[in-house]
């Protein structure tokens, strides 16, 4: 979190300014990734053991979470929230392993593209129906999180079906260096490109428009309900994301895969996202994913109680927040 | 150029709106021809907001029709009236706070160059676009909006209340800008509740009243009344007789031991040193521009802020305010400009008035419903709150919001009101009740500060006036034997007796802190356009 503030006079400015002002913007996620780098020395420090698999752990572990992650803030940055991005990942997950089971290569090639299909339809549901009846987001999505997992379970009862081997292969393991993950590869590129094509894009201003101010976003000329049925079909192709990685990296399909929507919103939250809308980006909350990952197994290698871990992530959870707009206020006068 | 009626450029006829019980439109019309700069005019409530937004598409119309160069035209949201040549600039920014200038530009497709040419001609050079909209100034993002609307060349621009919050010297410009317009073949309509501003760059005036359009002037010497008369009506209205309230206010304001007292106070860069004493009895102005330390004085006053040095005393004995609940135990009430600071706006107007009256029952039990029913609708009658929509304080008029911001402090009985801009975007009339109110507090005794960016005001409420410029005090005069231009000279910090371009009032403000204090100010006549008083 620089300080290095003043304001700056002139457009088109110099190499060094662009860069301390590029810094200003992302304070935030830079703190997040001092903090991360911190965490992994100390790690390092109580463990000596932790290594290469300890990092392929990590980015195996993470990749469902941090696409959710980035699924929930891509829609928490246009004003809104998705409480049902866990049941999209459930349906998602079971859809493609049920059925990718006993198929040819061939064959999961066409259910990917599906399935990522089917995230994109979700999400656009969740969206038009925001939109249609006005009903405020957090109950439709609230309430669609229980008709996805409901559909779920119709889809497979109990956990089983099965994936393509390449799906396995493309996040298990290394690729070519050891220390590199391929899941950190899938991840870097999935969120990379599209994330990228989002930015550059008059959707993507919109994005930011609606949740920083409807009203100027509105008179400004932007479709509002448009943009926002796209913000939640763009979660929920990256739940269907999260979905298909589920199936990947589990090899199967559960119709009750964990508590993955309150822990993308806490992500979103640590990773400098404004809940109120307007402010943020993909590459906070991704780092606060590995951060409430990597704390966890260090409680492990300390010997807490896990129960106690998830208790002390709640109150990581309040702290970095706290700390983090203090900081901000401090910024905010000199 | 001579015009038929077919050769307008935007033409509504009978255009009516209703929400719910409420008719916001009955039947306004408007016709405005190529190259004019056309005002709407109304007292609040009287439509125009609804209009610009059916114009602009923001609102759908009952009934009604709409054409652009004679041919009709359904809009149904602001970027198809974009794309349609009908743009608008709000009272207040439509940039998103978020985005940096550049990405604001982007959303609304305007072309760079063209944009930084009208930033030129209003006088900003030196704008960063890369700097986030919510970091920006408020009266630069009203520049800023201005530029982006012009650089599109929209067919009809439409300035809503553009220049309400604006200092004196860019509001000049803005207008020199508007009236450069004229004569093209694009308009401009311009809404405004200065009516000197209408006179300086309006060809005609549509003027609305409840909903109807009751008359199109032709804006010439003179015109000023009859816009006035048709806003109005057939209400007569004035003020208590001034000259008898000049003796015995002024008399009491001296006598009086003070009710405030304000030694040395300052707080953060922008308030430095101001004292001031205020009387029971008295109300006294504060004339500033925006920007001078006005703001954080009242946050103080208020118990919002805390001072960083100084002293302030009620009543003679010492004070320090930790909470806005502190000051108004000692009797200092606030009424804010931003009637959305002030207001629960979904609650109703009866609940709004008696929140202070409820909070200061330091009990937890029920609330006596009865008694408070009595007090607010004194209150509502007292200051006459047009309460049909009284459920939701937020469909009221501006006026009426504000109205019901200072009937919550009357109902509890104020003893120290502090107004800070309380008539910005309210009509005329409005207005005039607001003045009565406040001169009938005082003259039950209560002591009444007020600030007002309408230097109009100051001559016809305040008994005396303080000037801060920089964050300092630099002269007091006498209110009543002011009028606006040696009001505005002061404002500037600037010798009375020297003539006021606009380079060396921009000078006076870049060097703040330090120019010298004005002199005492020639005795002018009292500024007139204000209707005869009937007392």
């Amino acid at each position: 979190m620089t300080a290095t503030a003043g304001t700056v006079e002139t457009a088109g400015a110099q190499p060094t300014e662009a860069l301390a002002r590029w810094a200003r913007r992302n304070a935030w996620s830079l703190g997040l990734l001092a903090f991360f780098a911190a965490l992994l020395v100390f790690t390092k420090f109580i463990q000596p053991s932790y290594g290469v698999t300890g990092v392929q752990g990590l980015a195996i572990s993470v990749l469902p979470l941090a696409l959710a992650a980035v699924a929930q803030a891509i829609v928490v940055i246009s004003g809104g929230i998705d409480l049902s991005i866990g049941s999209m990942m459930a349906l998602t997950n079971v859809v493609a392993a049920s059925l990718m089971l006993g198929r040819s290569d061939e064959f999961a090639v066409v259910v990917v593209v599906g399935v990522l299909l089917l995230g994109l339809v979700l999400g656009a549901v969740n969206g038009a129906l925001v939109v249609l009846t006005r009903v405020p987001d957090i109950v439709v999505t609230l309430a669609m999180s229980f008709v996805w997992a409901g559909c779920a379970l119709l889809v497979l009862k109990t956990p089983g079906g099965g994936s393509a081997q390449w799906l396995k292969d493309l996040v298990l393991g290394p690729l070519g260096n050891e220390w590199i993950p391929k899941a950190a590869i899938v991840l870097v590129l999935i969120v990379g490109l599209i994330w990228w094509a989002v930015r550059r894009s008059r959707f993507g201003l919109s994005l930011y428009a609606i949740g920083s101010n409807q009203l100027a976003a509105f008179r400004s000329g932007v479709s509002v309900g448009r943009a926002k049925v796209f913000a939640y079909a763009l979660t929920g192709l990256f739940a269907a994301f999260a979905g298909l990685s589920l199936t990947a990296s589990t090899g199967i399909g559960n119709p009750l895969s964990g508590s993955y929507t309150l822990q993308s919103v806490a992500a979103v939250v640590l990773g400098g996202v404004s809940l109120a809308g307007g402010r943020g980006g993909a590459f906070g909350p991704i780092v606060a994913v590995l951060i409430l990952a990597l704390l966890r197994t260090d409680m492990t290698f300390l010997n807490l109680n896990p129960n106690l871990a998830t208790s002390a992530q709640g109150i990581i959870l309040i702290g970095v927040v706290m700390v983090g707009t203090l900081f901000q206020i401090r910024r905010g006068r000199p | 150029m001579t015009l038929a009626a077919t050769d307008l450029l935007l033409e509504a006829t009978g255009v009516s709106k209703t929400y719910g019980a409420v008719v916001a439109l009955k039947a306004a019309s408007l016709a405005v021809r190529p190259g004019e700069v056309h005002a709407l005019m109304g007292a609040n409530g009287a439509g125009k907001s609804t209009l610009v937004k059916i114009l602009t598409g923001a609102v759908r119309p009952d009934s009604g029709t709409i054409a652009v160069r004679g041919r009709p035209r359904i809009v149904h949201s602001p970027g198809e009236a974009r794309r349609g040549g009908l743009v608008s600039v709000y009272q207040e920014p439509a940039l998103i706070p978020d985005l940096d200038i550049r990405s604001n530009l982007r959303l609304t497709e305007t072309p760079i160059e063209p944009f930084r040419h009208w930033l030129r001609e209003l006088g900003v050079d030196d704008l960063d676009l890369l700097s986030t909209a919510r970091h920006v100034p408020l009266a630069s993002l009203r520049i800023i909006d201005l530029a982006r609307a012009l650089a599109i060349e929209p067919d009809v621009l439409m300035l809503d209340e553009m220049t309400a919050a604006l200092p004196a010297n860019l509001t000049e410009r803005v207008l020199e800008v508007i009236g450069r317009l004229r004569g093209g073949d694009r308009s401009v309509i311009f809404i405004s509740h200065r009516l000197i501003e209408i006179g300086a760059v309006c060809d005609r005036a549509t003027v609305l009243r409840e909903g109807e359009t009751v008359g199109v002037v032709d804006v010439d010497e003179g015109s000023e009344e009859r816009i006035v008369e048709l806003m109005l009506g057939d209400i007569v209205k004035g003020l208590p007789g001034r000259d008898g309230r000049r003796a015995t206010g002024g008399a009491r304001a001296t006598a009086a031991k003070p009710r405030l007292t304000a030694r040395n106070l300052a707080s953060g860069t922008k308030l430095q040193d101001v004292s001031f004493d205020l009387a029971p009895g008295e109300v006294l102005g504060v004339v500033a521009l925006e920007g001078q330390g006005q703001d954080e004085l009242f946050d103080v006053l208020a118990g919002s802020e805390r001072a960083s040095s100084g002293e302030l005393l009620v009543d003679g004995s010492p004070v320090s305010f930790h909470h806005p609940a502190d000051a108004i135990r000692a009797g200092l009430v606030f009424v804010a400009a931003d009637r959305a600071e002030a207001l629960l706006m979904q609650r109703s107007v009866r609940e709004n008035i008696a929140l202070p009256y409820t909070a200061r029952i330091r009990s937890w039990g029920p609330i006596d419903l009865r008694g408070e029913g009595r007090t607010v609708d004194a209150a509502v009658a007292t200051l006459q709150i047009d309460a049909r929509a009284g459920r939701e304080v937020r469909r009221l008029s501006g006026g009426n919001q504000q109205k019901v911001t200072i009937a919550r402090w009357v109902a509890g009985g104020v003893k120290t009101l502090l107004c800070f801009d309380p008539t910005r975007g309210i009509d005329i009339r409005t207005k005039q009740q607001i003045y009565v109110l406040l001169r009938e507090l005082a003259e039950a005794g209560a002591a009444v500060l007020l600030y007002t960016s309408d230097l109009k005001e100051i001559p016809l409420v305040c008994d005396r006036a303080i000037v801060i410029f920089g964050g300092r005090v630099v002269s007091e005069i006498d209110a009543a034997s002011a009028d606006e231009t040696a009001l505005l000279r002061a404002a500037y910090n600037l010798r009375s007796d020297a003539l006021m371009p606009e380079d060396v009032a921009a000078e006076a403000v870049a060097g703040a802190v330090g120019a010298e204090v004005a002199g005492p100010l020639p005795d002018e006549s009292p500024a007139s356009g204000q209707p005869a008083s009937e007392r």
